[in-house]
């Protein structure tokens, strides 16, 4: 490995995100309305930077619809209220002062299937940078290798960069879009069931990947694997939606050990235990 | 148990005889299609081909059409579809990506739809006289190789945005998302990476659209073309075009010579399936470099 590289590792060798405090989640009774269904109501949650924090629950029970709130990606179908407050390093990420494409820059996301645009490694992973205006080769360069370093790819890759990106195998291709995420040097980074897709040595790599960037960025993340949950995150928040007359809810978030262990909710209690879901 | 057994196979026979009689009919069915598609070409290269020389590719008609050349019909034809393309295509992609990508799927999302499909449904001729009446007449352009490019545009309109939509669809909404979720705007998102991925679609759909236009003969009667014409001098020049000179000259009452005829429409026909295969075999390239 280069040296000079900035790793997940060693964050503080200089070129990983500046501001590691930053990247920190409040939301406040959150609620979320698609026409006239509410899907989602009073969420309560704080996820504090620098750790995991995941989001388990049966299909359904909106912990999906919760990520997406956290970079405004529910704009986009229309039609759609969000309600309550969600800040973000203290700012309501749903005012005025804060531009969706300003949001999506510092909170990155990463799919459930890998999702690679058609257009070679490289390009993947300038993408974002692009977006943010930035033109200098030798900047893109360093993002590059940077952000492929932090996702664990570079190694892979770094001899055939100008390969297009649908030539890597799936595992791959989800680091590759781990790695396009945080080219833009996100605080925060959105996982909507990263591994799902993938077979279990691809699902391991991811969940080092993820083990080893949130030193340096937030990571809050959907899974429907309670054994992925509490292999990786350090806070777990699970979610519910008991009938289809009213909205998810979240039910019970703490420590992961201690939510798994001595879960206080009998909901919990069940859903960990398997009798439901 | 060896009457149920035996109920089964007599079953399993009727089934498989019938499978037969239908792969025979539908069997008969495309030999029937195919036999007409290779009698047409057949009949036009058996007695187009002869005619060919370069003389004819490239010569002005002589003694009244019935000798010499037919070039400007050639370059009628091929200018004509150059600037039916230059008008349709940027308005017809255009729309189509405000459909597929902008639009709401609303009711009157769902009528304009209903009426592009309507619109590639309208006879040609209605197309000429649109034409004749809105460009030739109300915006005078004249009898004109303009009147008749934004005619064709008109007709070739629906097919393209059609093809841009269809194409835009087989784009996976996981891209555009991941292009929002990175900050992208929606512009950026259609023009870096919907775009380039639906290029393929778009191109050989408005190809397909424009090689059907080339050979409209209904539409450029009425506001393009004369039955003899210098090579056009600007746009607002009468022309003359492939399938018009072979209309006219098929159905003239002095008969011409028919090598005449066969090979106007050997021309056109080869000029359009050229056209036609260089797009598909574009195409086939470029899915086989994007793949999901």
């Amino acid at each position: 490995m280069v040296d000079t590289t900035p790793t997940a590792t060693a964050p503080s060798s200089g070129a990983a995100p500046a501001a590691l405090v930053s990247g920190t989640f409040d939301l406040r009774d959150v609620s979320v309305t698609y026409g006239r269904e509410t899907a989602l109501a009073g969420v309560d949650l704080h996820i504090p930077p620098q750790s995991v924090t995941a989001l388990i629950g049966p299909s359904g029970c909106g912990k999906s619809t919760l990520l997406r709130c956290l970079n405004r990606m529910n704009d986009e179908l229309g039609n759609v209220h969000v309600g309550g407050k969600i800040l973000l390093d203290g700012v309501d990420v749903n005012t005025r002062d804060m531009d969706p494409v300003e949001l999506r820059m510092r909170v990155g996301m990463v799919f459930q299937r890998p999702n690679p645009f058609p257009m070679t490694i490289y390009e993947n992973v300038v993408y974002g940078p692009r977006t943010q205006g930035i033109r200098k080769r030798s900047e893109l360069d360093d993002l590059v290798e940077e952000s492929l370093t932090r996702a664990a790819l570079w190694g892979e890759v770094k001899s055939q960069l100008k390969k297009h990106a649908f030539e890597l195998s799936g595992g791959q291709q989800q680091r590759l879009c781990i790695a396009r995420a945080l080219a833009t040097r996100p605080e925060v980074l959105l996982m909507d069931e990263p591994a799902s897709a993938l077979d279990p040595i691809s699902t391991q790599q991811i969940e080092d990947t993820i083990t080893e960037l949130k030193s340096t960025v937030t990571i809050v993340i959907v899974t429907h694997s309670m054994q992925q949950a509490a292999r990786i995150s350090d806070q777990t928040a699970f979610m519910l939606r008991e009938s289809m007359e009213q909205p998810a809810a979240l039910i019970e978030v703490g420590e992961t050990k201690a939510l798994f262990m001595t879960p206080h909710d009998k909901r919990t209690e069940a859903y960990i235990t398997g009798r439901f879901g | 148990m060896s009457r149920t057994h035996a109920i089964a196979t007599s079953r399993v026979k009727r089934a498989r005889a019938v499978e037969k009689i239908a792969k025979l009919i539908t069997g008969a069915c495309l030999l029937f299609a195919v036999g007409a598609t290779v009698a047409i070409i057949g009949a036009i290269i058996y007695r187009g081909a002869p005619s060919i020389s370069w003389e004819f590719l490239s010569a002005m008609p002589k003694k009244n059409m019935t000798a010499g050349g037919i070039w400007p019909a050639i370059y009628g034809t091929i200018s004509l579809t150059l600037w039916t393309a230059f008008f349709a295509i940027p308005i017809g992609i255009g729309a189509g990506i405000y459909l597929g990508e902008y639009a709401r799927n609303g009711m009157a999302t769902r009528i304009v739809r209903l009426s592009i499909a309507n619109m590639a449904g309208v006879p040609s001729i209605v197309y000429g006289l649109f034409g004749f009446s809105l460009f030739v007449i109300a915006m005078k352009f004249g009898t004109s190789m303009i009147a008749g490019a934004l005619t064709l545009a008109c007709l070739t309109l629906p097919v393209i945005i059609g093809a841009t939509e269809e194409a835009l669809r087989q784009v996976p909404t996981d891209l555009r998302q991941a292009s929002l979720a990175l900050g992208a705007t929606k512009l950026r998102t259609i023009l870096r990476v919907v775009l380039p991925a639906a290029a393929p679609g778009i191109v050989t759909g408005s190809i397909l659209g424009l090689s059907r236009a080339a050979g409209e003969t209904a539409p450029i009667m009425l506001t393009a073309v004369a039955f003899s014409a210098p090579l056009p001098k600007s746009p607002f020049s009468q022309i003359m075009a492939l399938p018009y000179h072979l209309y006219i000259m098929a159905t003239q009452p002095v008969k011409p010579a028919p090598m005449v005829v066969w090979g106007t429409a050997f021309v056109l026909v080869a000029g359009v399936t050229t056209v036609g295969v260089l797009a598909a075999a574009w195409r086939t390239r470029q899915r086989n470099r994007i793949r999901w």
